[in-house]
C-alpha cells in the first residue's frame, strides 16, 4: 500500500487537450464537472482509497524569515511564478499502476462541450516508512 | 485481574468461529465480533468479567441479532433467528485456520487482506488499524466491509492457502510500527499462532525471521527515527532471547530438507545475528543463502542485496561485478553501489551515487541517512585536496 499526491495546476502543467478556460463553460458544464469530482472522491471513499482532497486558492503569497526580531517577510505573487498548484488529493492505493489509473481517470473530468478536459495531473509518491526487513 | 489488549484480542477468533457455526454468516459475525470487541474494552477497564469468552461471545450474538433483524426488518419483516442460540458445534482449530485462509483470499488485494486478517484473525479495531496505516477512519472501514464483500461473493468455499498467508504476515511484519499498535510484534503474534496450526517449515522459517529481525529493532534507529546501518548497530542492544527462540527455529526447520524463501532469509538473519562483532560475520555463508534464495525468489532485490554479501565476502570489486547484473531500476541500487565504490577507494564516484540515492531514497529516514552519507565523502574529500 502506498500513498499518492495528486496535482492540479492552474498552471506550469502542459496545456491539456480541451483547453477552454472554466468561466468561458456553459453553467450546466461547470455543474457536470463539479458532480464528476465530488463523485470521483465519493467513489474512493467507497474503494477505501481515500485520503484527502483540498482545492486552493490562488492567491498566494511568498513569506521568508527577516533576521531576528522582525516581522518575517512577506512578498509576491511574482508573476514569474510558472507552477501554480490548484489543489490536491491524497490516495493511498496498493500499486502505482493503480495511482496512474485513477490520475487518468480524474483527467479525464469533463469540459467544455462536455468533453474531457485531457488535464494533465501530476503524481507524487510519499516518501513512506522504512520497511523492517532490510537485509 | 486484568486482561491485557492481546489476551482480549486472542478471543476474537474463536467468538467469531462460534458465531459461525451457530448460523451467522461471516460478514455480519465479523462486525458483532468487532462491536463487542469495542464494548468489553470499555466496559472491562474497571472489572473483569469472571468468563470474558463468555461474555464476548453472549454480546457479539446479540449485537449479530440486531444487525440482523434491522436487516430483515426492512426487507420482509420476520425474524429468522431467535435469541436462543441454535446449537452449534464448538470450533476446532481448523476453523481458526480456515479464518486465516478466508482473510487471504486470493481476489483481496493485498491491502485489503492485511486488513481483513489484522480485524478477523488480530482483533484489532478498525480504528486501530486506521492509525497504524495513517489513513482516516471512513476510509479503512470502507476497505474492511469491500473485503468481506468481495470474500463472501467469491465464495467462502475457495480460500486462499498458507502462502497467501504467510505473504499477509509478513507485509504487516515489514509496516513496523506505527500508532499505538506494534505491527511487527502483533505479526509475530499471528505467525506463532498460524505455525501453531499448520506443520510446514516455511511458516516456521517466516517466524524465524520476524524474532530475528525483531530482535535488532531497538537497535536499528535512533531516538531522532535516524536508521543505524546494520555494521554500525550497537550490539549489546541485540535482544539475546529472540534471537536464541529464531535461531532454533530456523535450524528445526531447515533441518527438515524442505527449504524455502523464508528458511532462507532466516538462514541469512541468524548469521547476522551469530556476529558478536560485525567483523566475524560470516559473509561467505551468507552469499551461499543467498544463492539458495534466488532458487526460490530470482528477485532483482535478493539479486541486490546479494550483491553488498559478494562486496564481503570477496571485495568491492567482486561485488560491483554482482552488482552489474542487478536491474538498473531496482530501488536503493544506487545506495549500494555508492557503498562499493566507496569501499573500493573511488570516493568521487560514490559521493555522486550517495547523492543520487538520496534523491531517489524511497522513505525519508533512507533519504537523510543517504544525504549524510554524502555530506561525510564531501567532507573526506574537502581535507584532503
Amino acid at each position: 500500500m502506498a500513498k499518492y499526491l495528486l496535482l492540479k495546476h492552474y498552471r506550469g502543467a502542459p496545456a491539456p487537450g480541451n483547453d477552454v478556460p472554466m468561466d468561458q463553460w456553459t453553467p450546466d458544464e461547470v455543474e457536470a464537472h463539479i458532480r464528476f469530482m465530488s463523485d470521483f472522491a465519493a467513489r474512493l471513499e467507497s474503494s477505501g482509497e481515500f485520503i484527502d482532497g483540498q482545492a486552493l486558492s490562488p492567491d498566494g503569497v511568498w513569506v521568508r524569515y527577516d533576521g531576528d526580531g522582525r516581522p518575517p517577510v512577506t512578498d509576491g505573487p511574482f508573476a514569474e511564478t510558472k507552477d501554480l498548484i490548484a489543489g490536491w488529493m491524497v490516495i493511498d492505493v496498493d500499486s502505482y499502476e493503480r495511482a496512474i489509473e485513477l490520475a487518468g481517470e480524474l483527467s479525464a473530468a469533463p469540459g467544455a462541450g462536455g468533453e474531457p478536459i485531457h488535464e494533465w495531473l501530476e503524481v507524487r509518491p510519499f516518501l513512506a516508512t522504512p520497511p523492517t526487513v532490510t537485509q | 485481574m486484568t486482561l491485557d489488549d492481546v489476551e482480549l484480542r486472542q478471543l476474537v477468533p474463536h467468538v467469531l468461529n462460534v458465531l459461525v457455526r451457530r448460523g451467522a454468516d461471516f460478514a455480519t459475525a465479523e462486525d458483532a465480533v468487532q462491536e463487542a470487541l469495542i464494548r468489553a474494552l470499555s466496559a472491562w477497564e474497571g472489572e473483569l468479567p469472571s468468563d470474558p469468552a463468555g461474555w464476548i461471545i453472549t454480546v457479539a450474538w446479540r449485537a449479530f441479532l440486531d444487525m440482523t433483524r434491522s436487516d430483515t426488518t426492512r426487507r420482509d419483516r420476520e425474524g429468522r433467528f431467535d435469541t436462543e442460540p441454535p446449537a452449534g458445534a464448538a470450533p476446532s482449530a481448523d476453523d481458526t485456520l480456515r479464518l486465516y485462509f478466508l482473510c487471504a483470499h486470493p481476489d483481496l488485494t493485498s491491502s485489503s487482506a492485511v486488513a481483513l486478517t489484522l480485524r478477523a484473525v488480530g482483533g484489532l479495531t478498525t480504528r486501530q488499524i486506521a492509525q497504524a496505516y495513517l489513513v482516516p477512519e471512513s476510509t479503512m472501514a470502507q476497505r474492511i466491509s469491500r473485503a468481506k464483500r468481495t470474500v463472501s461473493r467469491a465464495g467462502v468455499d475457495r480460500p486462499g492457502d498458507v502462502r497467501t498467508v504467510m505473504r499477509v504476515l509478513y507485509l504487516v511484519f515489514n509496516e513496523g510500527y506505527s500508532g499505538d499498535v506494534d505491527l511487527a510484534a502483533e505479526a509475530i503474534r499471528l505467525t506463532r499462532q498460524l505455525a501453531a496450526l499448520v506443520d510446514n517449515p516455511e511458516v516456521d522459517g517466516l517466524l524465524a525471521l520476524m524474532l530475528l529481525h525483531h530482535a535488532r529493532s531497538r537497535s536499528r534507529t535512533r531516538p531522532d527515527g535516524s536508521i543505524v546501518p546494520l555494521a554500525d548497530q550497537d550490539r549489546s542492544q541485540w535482544d539475546t532471547g529472540l534471537i536464541a527462540e529464531g535461531v532454533d527455529i530456523a535450524q528445526a526447520a531447515l533441518a527438515r530438507d524442505q527449504h524455502g524463501e523464508y528458511q532462507a532469509q532466516a538462514a541469512i538473519a541468524a548469521l547476522h545475528a551469530d556476529a558478536p562483532r560485525v567483523e566475524e560475520t560470516d559473509w561467505v555463508q551468507i552469499v551461499e543463502w543467498y544463492d539458495e534464495l534466488l532458487r526460490f525468489a530470482d528477485t532483482p532485490i535478493v539479486r541486490l542485496n546479494r550483491a553488498v554479501a559478494v562486496g564481503e565476502a570477496d571485495g568491492a570489486l567482486a561485488g560491483l561485478a554482482a552488482l552489474a547484473e542487478v536491474d538498473e531500476h531496482v530501488p536503493r541500487r544506487e545506495a549500494v553501489s555508492a557503498y562499493l565504490h566507496e569501499k573500493n577507494g573511488d570516493l568521487e564516484l560514490a559521493v555522486r551515487l550517495y547523492a543520487d540515492a538520496a534523491r531517489k531514497a524511497p522513505n525519508l529516514s533512507e533519504r537523510d541517512h543517504q544525504t549524510r552519507q554524502a555530506a561525510r565523502l564531501n567532507q573526506l574529500l574537502r581535507h584532503q585536496r
